[in-house]
């Protein structure tokens, strides 16, 4: 089911939370949601979650409108709120046969369904336990099983890792990515690292507008950090061969990081290479190593949020 | 009617796991039992079989025991959050509303119904008109009705449980004593007239005697209605 958001815009009070945002998430493909804290993540997603009503702009998913079938929409939709509010006092199991009879699973399916989400979301131990009594690792994997139950087209997860230990983080993305293939994903993190990692396509907020769009790789070939090259080059004093260096046309900015260590910004579209490896045939030194510096996330997410 | 059944059943299965409700029952047989067997004024003072002193002190234990009953059932998912969790789900405010005032109705019946070996000892000391003891059950639970759902309007105003009991006292008050007070103040005219409509107790009162009459039965359902309608407000602002 894809997902299309046209000029959303949310205010509370006096300030805009969301301020007339457009985006499309595509079915079979993780959308993530980047921003610093106060960008609007969390209010453009429960907004999608029909939890809140929009000012102004529309939400279709596929042929259904927010604003016509809000509750129609609820059915495919699996939304993991940012707290995971659960019932202290109710036992897992109990809360997800609660839940799977909300959401109007067929009766001979339900016990099925959630076996089901006890294993995916490796719930085994802890299945008779009460939610209170869960460690925030537990309990974030009952809210995952919650949002999933009843197999949603679209899944919305507000900041899913945030308090789980690294294995958990990690099974946690496994489950993600697994839904990812056939489903439309949406989940916001303000952990740049595992934004990367999952998600197919990257969206970064700041003060409720999209300064960001496109996938890890697009939005790296749009900043200009891009063309930057580590050179470590060996046979002679540092002075001298970054003298040499100096020479080279179409060189922007050298930088000495350590010894005989060099990082150069060139101009884009030059055969950088090759000028360098010429520079030493000639000079008879050898380079040790040569790697293009990757931008990553974090620069751009630095760069996009403090412009605004 | 899915989704109520749903919630009424989740929210049964989540009373009767805890200890308050067993709690609340105990402390409402001490009071009742008390008041009705032992204290200086109890049901053989009278000397003959009669059911409304019987009955008056379940309306007086109801009084007290509601509001403790009420005062979570919303205010404390605001609080956590829940609200979020549910209204993600194809259910609606009132559906969650009538879900929540069904399970507590239905607690407060059965408090009543353990009730009834009380109605079978005065039964068989004398001659008791079974259809007054039918009304009087009947009074009580469109009683309770009422207090439920201003119960949970005060519930529905604050996050704070203790905040939402006194609120829901303050009001019962006004319904049990003040707008009485008031009318006695009118002493007659259209203004002491409405004043006594408005106190509760005039209409328990008829129907505890056993007269059911459709004045009596307006006015539960009609204040019952109009505290859950301001609860679903309350409760749906800013949302679908």
């Amino acid at each position: 089911m894809d997902v299309i958001v046209e000029n959303l815009t949310k205010s509370f009070e006096n300030q805009k939370a969301v301020d007339s945002i457009s985006f499309k998430a595509k079915r079979g493909e993780i959308l993530g949601f980047l921003g610093p804290n106060g960008a609007g993540k969390t209010t453009t997603m429960k907004i999608m979650a029909g939890l809140l009503s929009p000012d102004f702009g529309n939400i279709t998913f596929d042929d259904y409108s927010l604003w016509k079938q809000s509750s129609k929409i609820k059915r495919f939709i699996g939304y993991l709120p940012e707290h995971n509010p659960l019932y202290n006092e109710m036992n897992v199991i109990d809360f997800l046969f609660f839940i799977s009879k909300l959401q109007n699973i067929p009766k001979y399916k339900v016990t099925s369904r959630v076996l089901d989400m006890i294993r995916l979301c490796g719930l085994d131990n802890e299945k008779h336990k009460a939610i209170g009594e869960l460690s925030k690792g537990y309990r974030q994997r009952v809210g995952i099983a919650q949002a999933l139950i009843h197999d949603p087209e679209v899944v919305i997860l507000d900041e899913p890792t945030t308090g789980l230990d690294p294995n958990q983080i990690f099974g946690i993305r496994k489950i993600i990515k697994e839904i990812g293939q056939e489903k439309t994903v949406i989940l916001s993190s303000h952990i740049l690292s595992e934004i990367e990692t999952t998600c197919d396509q990257v969206m970064i907020m700041s003060n409720g507008r999209i300064v960001a769009n496109g996938t890890t790789s697009e939005l790296r070939r749009k900043s200009d950090a891009e063309f930057c090259l580590k050179v470590a080059i060996k046979g002679d004093e540092t002075p001298v061969i970054y003298e040499a260096l100096c020479t080279l046309p179409d060189i922007l900015h050298i930088e000495i990081m350590h010894k005989q260590d060099f990082e150069l910004q060139y101009n884009p579209g030059v055969e950088i290479e090759k000028s360098i490896f010429n520079l030493c045939k000639e000079h008879d030194w050898y380079i040790s190593e040569l790697t293009p510096v990757q931008t990553r996330l974090e620069d751009i997410f630095r760069k996009v949020t403090q412009n605004n | 009617m899915d989704v109520v059944k749903v919630i009424i059943e989740k929210e049964l299965k989540v009373t009767f796991n805890s200890l308050l409700i067993y709690i609340a029952y105990v402390a409402f047989f001490c009071v009742t039992g008390f008041t009705c067997w032992f204290s200086g004024k109890n049901v053989f003072y009278s000397g003959q079989a009669s059911l409304s002193y019987l009955f008056s002190v379940f309306y007086w234990t109801l009084f007290f025991l509601i509001p403790a009953l009420t005062m979570k059932s919303i205010s404390e998912e605001r609080k956590d959050g829940i609200f979020e969790l549910l209204f993600s789900k194809p259910i609606k405010t009132w559906q969650l509303i009538a879900g929540k005032y069904f399970a507590i109705l239905i607690q407060i019946a059965i408090c009543l119904a353990l009730t009834f070996p009380y109605y079978i000892t005065i039964a068989s000391l004398g001659h008791v008109d079974h259809a007054v003891g039918f009304c009087g059950y009947l009074g009580l639970l469109l009683v309770s009705g009422c207090y439920i759902s201003i119960g949970m309007f005060a519930s529905s105003l604050t996050s704070n449980t203790i905040v939402a009991f006194f609120v829901t006292f303050a009001l019962l008050i006004w319904f049990q004593f003040l707008f009485e007070f008031i009318a006695e103040l009118w002493g007659a005219g259209f203004m002491a007239a409405l004043f006594t409509y408005l106190s509760m107790g005039e209409h328990f009162d008829a129907i505890s005697r056993g007269i059911i009459d459709t004045k009596d039965l307006v006015y539960f359902i009609t204040l019952t209605t109009i505290f859950l309608s301001l609860t679903r407000h309350y409760i749906s602002k800013n949302r679908f």
